[in-house]
């Protein structure tokens, strides 16, 4: 065969998506999944976080390592600055997963993409958490992420790459609709 | 039109074929049956036309223009072929139909329930049991309104409507109004309440936008002829999503050029995104709105460009046209307070679902989803019409309702035709990939 064109290639398994949504469609209770994360106090505002191990398809599943983040605050707060601010690692978990997103939904689309970069500017008045101000919210005042993509693909077309991205985003989901959380101290 | 002498004499019977309903589609399958000299009756809760009757709001139109309005053996021929119809107007068209067509509709008979019994179907109703061969489900997609869960999280003092109870913006009490919804339905009741002067804030979540008019022609002339609503049910991508697909922002009514959250606001509707929850009294957005406009519009961009490919060079039609981007407020509401004053009234037009409670059948999935093959139901002689996305894309309209009976009636005849031939013990087996049933050892 002496087929000129390139298959696209996003290093995304799109096949292996596609199967696991076919299994899962028919055993739905392998879908329910629980994401966990432990910490531990390290003194100041320094946490040191880790991920290993979750649940999902019936069974305790893992990750290959451990990952180990740690969250602090910069030295202007007069804190040590031994790691990103948490409020960062909510940027971190949204830039993460919309690009999962649109290099699986590019794939899905043969679409090749060459590259993808995001900024993400995330205002935030800290009257709110100061307690300054009881009409100031603690989180974000708003999130703009802003994409330069790379594609072999129209304009459009990479609108509806990001578009799709968010529709399917966990992380989107996470921050734009309200979820019910529980902190429970254990005696 | 009804055979009332006829179904007090014999309050119950024996036929070949049971059509539940006598709406649009189960007329036309009626028409088709007898046509072929299937012995058949057609069984109606209420009057023919029934939920055209009594469950639509005043201003309602159909979404399709009137000379799309067709049923097997019936053209449009009136004096305004490019007008939408109003409910009271598709109720005497179908009244005419069905007599007419001398449709044995026996009316005042409600379904109670259809179980199978042997290799013949029972059905017993308010006045006696039937039973046949073949039953036609033809009992409607819009029985019952869909409401969240978390209606039941609103504040007493506040008014809730489903799309089944609203009539108009008189029935209201004074105070704003929250539409819950922005299909075809929802956006229809924000655009006359807010004309009518009530302060209107919708919540919006996906929605399919599409102008009225485009190039000169009903949208959905375009959509006809370029193939989009012949696509078929085994050719679409996502079939439970297709069947899903809210309605389009469509209105029946010449005299704008769209329905759209732009022409929304701009008469002063307050455009939020979908509600997701109700906290201490307040009604809580998703900050998701950009999205779904961005979605919506990139999807009109290609219906319109799919369009433009069909017309091509053609010169007698007018020049492609372009629609503004739907426009949001730099930071769309993301929470109202249900105080009885901003919003007094919630009107849920979140979708409507079929009543199958009455349908002792194993047919339904674990959602309540009826299963089956293009209107062909998982249980043998048994047959659905007037589901959205049933057979094609057009499955949901009138017109196209009726290329759906053709086909469930022509399998019916096949089905019923194999079974005269077989002995009463031969089991006749579903089978999804192979139009037609086939014999199992």
């Amino acid at each position: 065969m002496t087929d000129t064109a390139t298959a696209v290639n996003n290093g995304v398994n799109v096949e292996a998506l596609l199967g696991a949504r076919e299994a899962l469609t028919a055993a739905p209770e392998a879908a329910r999944f629980i994401w966990r994360a432990a910490a531990e106090w390290k003194g100041g505002t320094h946490t040191e976080s880790s991920v290993q191990r979750f649940f999902g398809l019936g069974e305790e599943q893992s990750h290959k390592d451990e990952f180990v983040y740690d969250t602090d605050h910069p030295e202007i707060f007069a804190s040590a600055d031994k790691g990103s601010t948490p409020v960062e690692m909510v940027l971190v978990g949204l830039a993460g997963c919309l690009t999962a997103g649109i290099a699986s939904v590019a794939q899905n689309r043969d679409i090749q993409l060459n590259s993808v970069k995001a900024t993400i500017d995330a205002p935030m008045d800290i009257q709110g958490i100061l307690g300054i101000d009881a009409d100031v919210r603690n989180g974000f005042d708003s999130i703009t992420v802003n994409y330069e993509i790379d594609a072999d693909a129209s304009e459009d077309d990479i609108a509806a790459l990001v578009a799709q991205s968010q529709k399917r985003s966990a992380v989107f989901d996470i921050i734009t609709n309200p979820t019910n959380v529980n902190v429970v101290v254990n005696k | 039109m009804t055979h009332d002498s006829y179904t007090s004499a014999r309050l119950a019977g024996t036929t070949d074929v049971i059509v539940i309903g006598a709406g649009h589609a189960g007329l036309a399958a009626s028409f088709l049956l007898a046509r072929k000299d299937v012995a058949h009756v057609v069984l109606e809760r209420g009057e023919v036309a029934n939920a055209w009757r009594e469950r639509r709001w005043e201003s309602l139109k159909l979404l399709t223009p009137n000379w799309q309005t067709q049923l097997p053996g019936f053209r449009y021929t009136g004096s305004d072929p490019d007008g939408y119809m109003s409910s009271a107007e598709l109720v005497r068209l179908l009244e005419g139909y069905a007599e007419q067509s001398g449709a044995p509709v026996h009316t005042q008979t409600e379904v109670l329930s259809v179980q199978r019994s042997g290799s013949m179907y029972k059905v017993m109703t308010n006045r006696g049991e039937w039973r046949a061969r073949a039953v036609i489900l033809a009992s409607g997609a819009c029985n019952k309104a869909v409401v969240p869960k978390i209606a039941n999280d609103l504040p007493d003092d506040i008014e809730q409507l489903t799309a089944l109870d609203y009539r108009s913006p008189a029935q209201l009490q004074k105070g704003g109004v929250l539409v819950v919804g922005a299909s075809a339905t929802g956006m229809q009741f924000a655009d006359e309440i807010s004309r009518a002067g009530i302060d209107v804030t919708v919540a919006v979540g996906e929605h399919v936008r599409m102008p009225r008019h485009y190039r000169g022609s009903d949208i959905l002339f375009w959509m006809d002829r370029c193939g989009i609503l012949a696509e078929n049910y085994e050719q679409v991508e996502d079939l439970n999503r297709a069947r899903r697909l809210p309605s389009s922002q469509l209105v029946g009514c010449s005299d704008r050029p769209i329905l759209d959250l732009n022409s929304l606001r701009e008469q002063g509707v307050q455009i939020a995104g979908r509600l997701m929850g109700i906290n201490d009294g307040n009604a809580q957005f998703s900050g998701s709105l950009g999205n779904v406009c961005a979605l919506a519009d990139l999807k009109m961009k290609r219906l319109l460009s799919a369009i433009d490919e069909f017309v091509a060079d053609d010169s007698t039609v007018p020049p492609a046209e372009a629609f503004a981007d739907t426009v949001i407020d730099p930071s769309p509401v993301l929470m109202k307070k249900l105080d009885g004053d901003a919003i007094r009234t919630v009107i849920w037009a979140t979708g409507f679902r079929p009543d199958y409670s009455w349908l002792d059948v194993p047919v339904l999935d674990r959602k309540g989803q009826l299963q089956h093959d293009g209107g062909v139901v998982a249980s043998p002689g048994m047959y659905v019409l007037g589901l959205p996305m049933m057979r094609t894309r057009k499955s949901s309209f009138i017109f196209g309702a009726q290329d759906d009976a053709f086909a469930v009636t022509d399998h019916l005849i096949k089905y019923l035709n194999n079974y005269s031939r077989s002995d009463d013990n031969v089991v006749y087996q579903y089978d999804s990939g192979v139009p037609g049933y086939r014999r199992s050892a």
